[in-house]
């Protein structure tokens, strides 16, 4: 089976609120551009479109078929969706690639969160006849699990302070970034809790965005890119909805995806951690050291554009690659309730 | 081209009831499930990977119900995607399921799709009237009536040809015991005397709001072996186009067009009436099986109605369309695609019980979408593809 790589990448600002339509033609029409423009491909070229959104974020049904009028889609296209964030978008276009069907796929992905109140929304993906009629929220249920961990010793809050500062640190060199800035750890313990033990800088901030990827078989690749980042391992799963059934301060599903990619020598990983002591779960449960730079781009506390932020790590990831930074890199996406779902990819150039 | 060969090993269908108030979600899914599995002589740890799909979360009220579902499906562990492409996603839900097996990544995998249609109202989830899009406000009836008052126009079929089709489906579904709507001794003169809903369709000519699920396990070429009457995949096709623009023919869409003629290119066909045995199409008011029968290219434009008037689209006509009952049967919406797949296989697996085709070596199985712009289809033999030589097509 052929190889596949990472031939491109762009995403929309990451902003508390875009004005643009809940379908997502807005923000997808300049970045679809931006990658025509860095792979030399056109429309016609494209060989399988993918992507990743959410009704329930658009607050109506099939939203993604008018995301469909961003694409110009006519004569008509060969196109699938994922309602996921749109990293397993990828995985499908991965998968079309590699059965020989076609060469090219361009994935994307697009929230507007701002269109609802986003952690009222989020309790709706509990179960809905025991669970979400208590209605808690997606920042509670993440205290929940930052607190079992501050109890069993696994963090303090002043690691969790540190990851804060060093995310917002780093996204200062994001022009994407919604949040940057330098921060004192002093300052940040100062602040009110939203959700004890989480404060503000320990939880993503609300954001509108959308991401695109464009995918090539790796014999191809150079044609587009100069240095194309291949995918040498993608590997998902997902763990037991039943919050009191899972030790809520390790991640099973990215570490059995992780031992399954292989997270060895890597240089730099892209996680996608919503809340600062998922960050901290993440990086144990794919045994990365010390050494291993962790999100460069300011990761999901800088901006996490719903159904786009997975995707976007991959693309901030193979960007690594793809300008000469890195050789071996990690890309992890995360959905559902306090990382249910987790995806691992890793690149090489 | 590096594809592996895939088949389905067994399928799972639920009884379907406008109101299934006696399971839950996941009990409704385990009811597929289980059918599919025991069918496919597998146990879960044979299974690698879930493929999930339905139709609108808002059919339901539950924002990504594959989430809470993950262990009711045996998923917990393992990789589970769920799709998503309107009245189309339980066909495209199948088709990746597939190329989860054709890619080489895994050797059994687990597809479900359901709608539990009674947990809410379809009516009001496709009525919500976003910003610059024109709500449909009529349901899908009132959407596709236009397409259909135009299709009359254009091909002059006879009137009654829409009646033809729903008392055929309806006596079909008669044999089906999982269908919702069984009725063994619907005419076509009764059809005729039901209330007009949207001009020219009618009561009679309308699929049902049901509750239910499918499901069925994909294996490799090797656990396709291993199992007796496997039903093998000899081509795949999905194609989209915008739902509106200046210039579009919606009785007739370009994208059904093109996936039809790809989907028969790969499967090596190149007269689909004479090579076709039986054809499930997804058929939710009677007069797309015309309109549908030249899309697909069984017939040439403004001749699909002769076939169906003909009575050739019966159990036993020249081409069997919808022997289970079809859509107007049975409208389990996020399932009803996968359930005109799976269809198609238990036909050439020879498991279609009183509505079996005889002889039935190589069926159709269609789904199509949004406002007839979302197409998934797939050709499966009882025999392995012919113009497959194994890992190369």
């Amino acid at each position: 089976m052929r190889d596949v790589a990472v031939v491109g990448f762009a995403q929309a600002p990451n902003v508390r609120s875009t004005p643009g339509t809940t379908n997502g033609v807005e923000m997808l029409v300049p970045i679809f551009a931006q990658v025509y423009k860095q792979t030399g491909l056109s429309k016609s070229d494209i060989g399988f479109w993918c992507s990743g959104s959410s009704d329930y974020l658009a607050g109506r049904a099939f939203s993604f078929i008018s995301a469909i009028d961003a694409i110009g889609a006519f004569p008509p296209i060969h196109e699938s969706h994922v309602e996921m964030d749109a990293a397993w978008a990828l995985y499908e276009a991965w998968l079309k690639i590699r059965t020989g069907e076609v060469d090219t796929a361009l994935v994307y992905g697009f929230g507007k969160s701002s269109a609802g109140q986003l952690r009222r929304v989020l309790a709706l993906q509990l179960d809905p006849y025991t669970v979400a009629p208590l209605w808690p929220d997606s920042v509670s249920i993440a205290g929940l699990q930052a607190r079992l961990g501050l109890d069993a010793g696994l963090w303090s809050e002043k690691d969790l302070a540190e990851v804060a500062a060093r995310s917002r640190a780093d996204a200062t060199r994001n022009p994407h970034a919604q949040f940057s800035g330098a921060s004192e750890i002093a300052d940040l313990l100062d602040a009110p809790y939203v959700a004890d033990p989480l404060r503000a800088h320990d939880i993503a901030p609300v954001t509108d965005g959308a991401a695109v990827i464009v995918l090539a078989a790796a014999g191809r690749a150079h044609e587009f890119a100069e240095r194309p980042a291949v995918i040498t391992g993608i590997e998902h799963r997902v763990d037991t909805p039943v919050l009191g059934a899972r030790d809520l301060t390790r991640s099973p599903s990215t570490e059995a995806a992780g031992q399954a990619v292989g997270t060895g020598d890597v240089e730099i990983a892209e996680l996608h951690a919503p809340f600062t002591h998922q960050e901290l779960i993440l990086r144990t449960a794919l045994g990365l050291g010390d050494d291993v730079r962790v999100n460069p781009s300011g990761g999901a506390l800088s901006g996490n554009p719903m159904f786009a932020a997975g995707l976007a790590r991959i693309g901030e990831a193979a960007t690594r690659i793809l300008t000469g930074q890195a050789s071996k890199v990690l890309a992890h996406a995360t959905s559902g309730p306090a990382l249910q779902q987790n995806l691992v990819a890793v690149l090489e150039a | 081209m590096a594809k592996q060969l895939a088949a389905v090993l067994g399928t799972g269908q639920t009884h379907h009831r406008a109101k299934r108030t006696d399971v839950s979600m996941p009990g409704l899914l385990r009811e597929a499930i289980d059918r599919a599995m025991a069918d496919a002589q597998v146990e879960w740890p044979d299974i690698d990977a879930v493929v999930i799909g339905k139709a609108p979360d808002l059919f339901e009220g539950v924002m990504m119900p594959e989430l809470f579902l993950a262990d009711a499906l045996g998923a917990t562990g393992k990789p589970l995607l769920r799709v998503h492409t309107a009245g189309s996603v339980g066909g495209s839900t199948a088709l990746v399921a597939t190329s989860l097996v054709q890619s080489g990544i895994h050797r059994r995998v687990l597809t479900v799709a359901f709608e539990k249609q009674s947990e809410s109202n379809a009516m009001w989830a496709l009525s919500i009237a976003p910003p610059f899009t024109m709500p449909v406000g009529a349901g899908a009836g009132g959407y596709f009536a236009p397409h259909v008052r135009s299709y009359i126009r254009r091909s002059g079929a006879p009137e009654h040809v829409g009646a033809i089709v729903a008392a055929k489906d309806r006596r079909n579904g008669a044999l089906n015991p999982y269908a919702h709507l069984k009725q063994a001794d619907i005419t076509v003169a009764k059809v005729r005397s039901s209330q007009v809903l949207w001009d020219p369709i009618r009561y009679d000519e309308t699929c049902p709001s049901s509750d239910g699920a499918c499901a069925m396990v994909i294996g490799d070429e090797a656990a396709g072996d291993a199992v007796p009457g496997a039903a093998w995949v000899h081509a795949t096709a999905m194609r989209t186009e915008p739902t509106t623009f200046a210039g579009r023919d919606q009785v007739n869409p370009q994208a059904g067009r093109e996936a039809a003629a790809a989907l028969w290119r790969e499967a090596g066909i190149t007269d689909p009436l004479s090579e076709i045995d039986a054809a499930e199409i997804y058929v939710p008011f009677s007069w797309f099986e015309p309109m549908w029968l030249e899309n697909l290219g069984f017939m040439p434009g403004g001749e699909g109605w002769k076939l169906t008037e003909a009575g050739e689209t019966a159990l036993t006509g020249r081409l069997p369309v919808n022997p289970s009952g079809g859509v107007l049967s049975s409208n389990p919406i996020g399932a009803s695609g996968m359930l005109r797949f799976s269809e198609a296989a238990k036909q050439v697996m020879g498991r279609a019980g009183d509505y079996q085709v005889d002889g039935a070596r190589r069926a159709l199985g269609h789904a199509y979408g949004g406002g007839s712009q979302y197409f998934a289809m797939w050709v499966v033999g009882s025999a392995k593809p012919r113009c497959a030589v194994r890992g190369r097509w």
